[in-house]
């Protein structure tokens, strides 16, 4: 009993880990922009599949070792996910702002855009799935009944070292303090001299790049690619930095670990036919008791 | 002003007249497969083997019905794996492409609503690949090439019991999967029925969209079972037998005929390798017309056909024999169909490539399944055949 409650904390670790850094970058643009950017799922899905192109490339035309194409692989991934990213603000996004859209039409463009993203690629590549390259070896570890592989605690250790940089990016640095004072008020801000374009582009990076890396590590663990992955798991992680208290980096963090929790805990002690019932039933519980979400606070002075 | 209403009239009344003469030459049938979606393999399939078929009657001059040579055209139509699409689909086929029949949708979960639709509007359907008893039940107007799951649950249990000496199993299915969630339950029934009550030590489920089994399967692994009965698409399998093996569990595995796809093999790797399932046909070790099929398709496609392409073949001919029982194509649409269906009840066997088959009363044919071991080449090689 207590190895499998053991074996299911590291499970939830594990699925948590995806919630958490999915739902960071739709804190991140939220905080700054109040915009929830719905293709960030599949900005997600693109992630992994970028992930899946540089990967072969590397180790069938380049015909590198594994680990050394894994080096090359997680901040080539970052790069080109944070790019499609960018891409998205810059010509779906900020041409609203120009013309002083209401948020909503911002809203509504994102979720075209991550039809857009979706249909493209099946477009593009087919239907059929792709097998995600094995870089690492993954090795089984058994300890007590309790077995874990090298790969899920590089998951775990992943998320909580994304969390710790952007955590400390918002809060210690002059490009964190520009982000919450745009938060704070868009419109005095420019009139301070901080670039708001630019600011807003950083943020676009920051969490593009990491729902890349969040991609490579989901192809890495779940190797079967399709071009509708991002789309549940980002719904969730959005609903998971809802309850986090959006806008958040703390909240997004814990939002997105509690929902990964809830989801398996819940098929550990109930029926699996009742998980997704449960699970959002005690996410509604919460927000019922907690509107705002857990870090939230009823104000704009978010992030 | 008068004359030119009138000549338009005309024009109208003769475009009407002609247009039925020209489609007369043509006898037109609905493809409802999955081209993209969760099992774009199986559509493709699908596709491949009808297109050959198709290739094969019309460089013959036609298909001879009543003593007149008939271009076939086949209609191909995307349901996306979804079972509301694969209802548009129909509707779209039956009422606006004017088919004379319809082949597909392949698996149950699609096949069971879109069955609904074929009957209501009196025209012939003929799944190629679905499973599940509610298909065909109380409609007599729909069909199917394969065997049933009540068929299929037992042959699972018994090869599991007998080679894999097992005493206890454990489930995994779909639960918004039709197919998945049917079978689950008749091989939960037949397994318990044979080893006592509780010997299927835990039944678990998950969502079509999961990617992450690891709570259900530490479920599963701490009762400890001997096997894992796996009725789920390909696609899943290919996540679901790795992470047990990354949680420790080392029994065997057992799947359906939802895991015959070559696919598997390329998302799944070698962890599949060494699992047994039950299916259709098997493609190694075939002989005489199956064994031309398989070739000529190799040959053409460049890979071996899955269980899907030979039913779907099956299935077009099963229809094409109909249509040249119905006797004779008037060129009026519910007619046409009408005798078709009756064409339908005039087979009275079948010798398909996918073995031979009997129509029961209820449309379902009586043939027999195989069991597959998945070889260390990622092979399908054929085990045993169990029949009714």
């Amino acid at each position: 009993m207590l190895e499998s409650l053991i074996q299911n904390i590291i499970n939830a670790l594990q699925w948590g880990s995806f919630y958490a850094l999915i739902a960071l970058g739709y804190t991140l643009v939220y905080g700054v922009l109040t915009l929830i950017n719905f293709a960030h799922g599949d900005v997600f899905m693109v992630g992994a599949y970028i992930a899946f192109f540089v990967a072969t490339f590397c180790l069938t035309v380049l015909g590198l070792p594994g680990w050394v194409a894994l080096i090359l692989v997680i901040p080539l991934t970052m790069i080109l996910t944070s790019l499609v990213g960018v891409t998205l603000e810059r010509i779906a996004y900020r041409p609203l702002r120009k013309k002083g859209a209401h948020r909503l039409y911002v809203v509504i463009t994102a979720l075209m855009c991550g039809l857009i993203l979706e249909h493209a690629n099946l477009a593009i590549l087919g239907a059929s799935r792709k097998a995600f390259p094995v870089l690492i070896e993954v090795q089984v570890y058994n300890i007590g009944g309790v077995t874990f592989t090298n790969l899920k605690i590089a998951v775990i250790v992943t998320a909580f070292l994304s969390f710790l940089f952007l955590h400390w990016v918002v809060t210690k640095t002059r490009i964190g303090m520009a982000m919450r004072a745009i938060s704070y008020d868009k419109f005095a801000v420019p009139l301070m001299g901080i670039p708001l374009d630019q600011i807003i582009v950083v943020t676009f990076i920051l969490g593009s790049g990491f729902a890349g890396l969040a991609g490579l590590l989901f192809a890495m663990s779940y190797p079967v690619l399709e071009p509708y992955m991002g789309a549940l798991i980002g719904w969730k992680a959005f609903i998971a930095a809802v309850v986090g208290g959006i806008g958040d980096i703390r909240g997004a963090f814990i939002g997105g670990f509690l929902l990964g929790a809830v989801e398996i805990m819940v098929v550990a002690f109930f029926p699996s036919t009742f998980r997704d019932l449960i699970s959002f039933s005690v996410l509604l519980a919460i927000l019922t008791w907690k509107p705002t979400g857990l870090f939230g606070i009823a104000q704009t002075t978010k992030i | 002003m008068k004359r030119v209403i009138k000549s338009l009239v005309f024009i109208g009344l003769f475009l009407l007249l002609a247009f039925p003469a020209l489609a007369n030459d043509t006898i037109k049938i609905g493809f409802n497969i999955p081209m993209t979606g969760d099992i774009p393999k199986v559509g493709e399939m699908s596709k491949q083997s009808a297109e050959m078929l198709k290739a094969d009657i019309n460089g013959a001059g036609g298909l001879e019905v009543g003593g007149k040579k008939y271009m076939l055209e086949f209609i191909y139509e995307d349901n996306e794996a979804k079972a509301e699409s694969a209802v548009t689909t129909a509707l779209k086929l039956i009422t606006k492409d004017e088919i004379i029949a319809m082949i597909g949708p392949n698996s149950s979960k699609q096949a069971v609503p879109a069955g609904q639709i074929a009957d209501d509007n009196g025209v012939v359907m003929v799944t190629p690949w679905s499973t599940n008893p509610d298909t065909t039940f109380d409609r007599p107007w729909v069909f199917r090439a394969a065997f049933l799951d009540p068929f299929q649950g037992p042959v699972a249990v018994n090869y599991a019991v007998k080679t894999f000496g097992a005493k206890t199993a454990a489930v995994l299915y779909d639960l918004s999967n039709d197919y998945s969630k049917g079978l689950a339950e008749i091989f939960k029934a037949e397994f318990e029925k044979k080893m006592g009550a509780g010997t299927v030590k835990a039944f678990e489920s998950h969502g079509t969209k999961d990617q992450d089994f690891s709570a259900q399967l530490t479920k599963i692994i701490a009762t400890k079972p001997d096997f894992i009965f796996v009725p789920d698409n390909y696609n899943q399998v290919a996540l679901i037998v790795p992470q047990s093996r990354q949680l420790g569990f080392k029994g065997e595995f057992m799947g359906s005929d939802s895991w015959g796809s070559s696919e598997l093999i390329t998302l799944c790797g070698e962890a599949c390798y060494g699992l047994s399932f039950s299916t259709h046909y098997a493609a190694s070790g075939a002989t005489g017309a199956t064994k031309e099929f398989i070739d000529r398709f190799s040959a053409k496609y460049g890979a071996t056909p899955d269980d899907v392409a030979a039913l779907t073949w099956d299935a077009t001919r099963v229809v094409l024999l109909a249509i040249q029982n119905a006797g004779k194509i008037t060129g009026k649409l519910k007619k046409d169909r009408k005798a078709v269906r009756k064409g339908m009840e005039a087979i009275s066997s079948f010798d398909g490539i996918t073995g031979s088959m009997k129509f029961d009363e209820q449309g379902d044919p009586v043939k027999c399944a195989v069991v597959v071991k998945i070889t260390d080449t990622g092979e399908f090689a054929f085990k045993e055949s169990v029949c009714p």
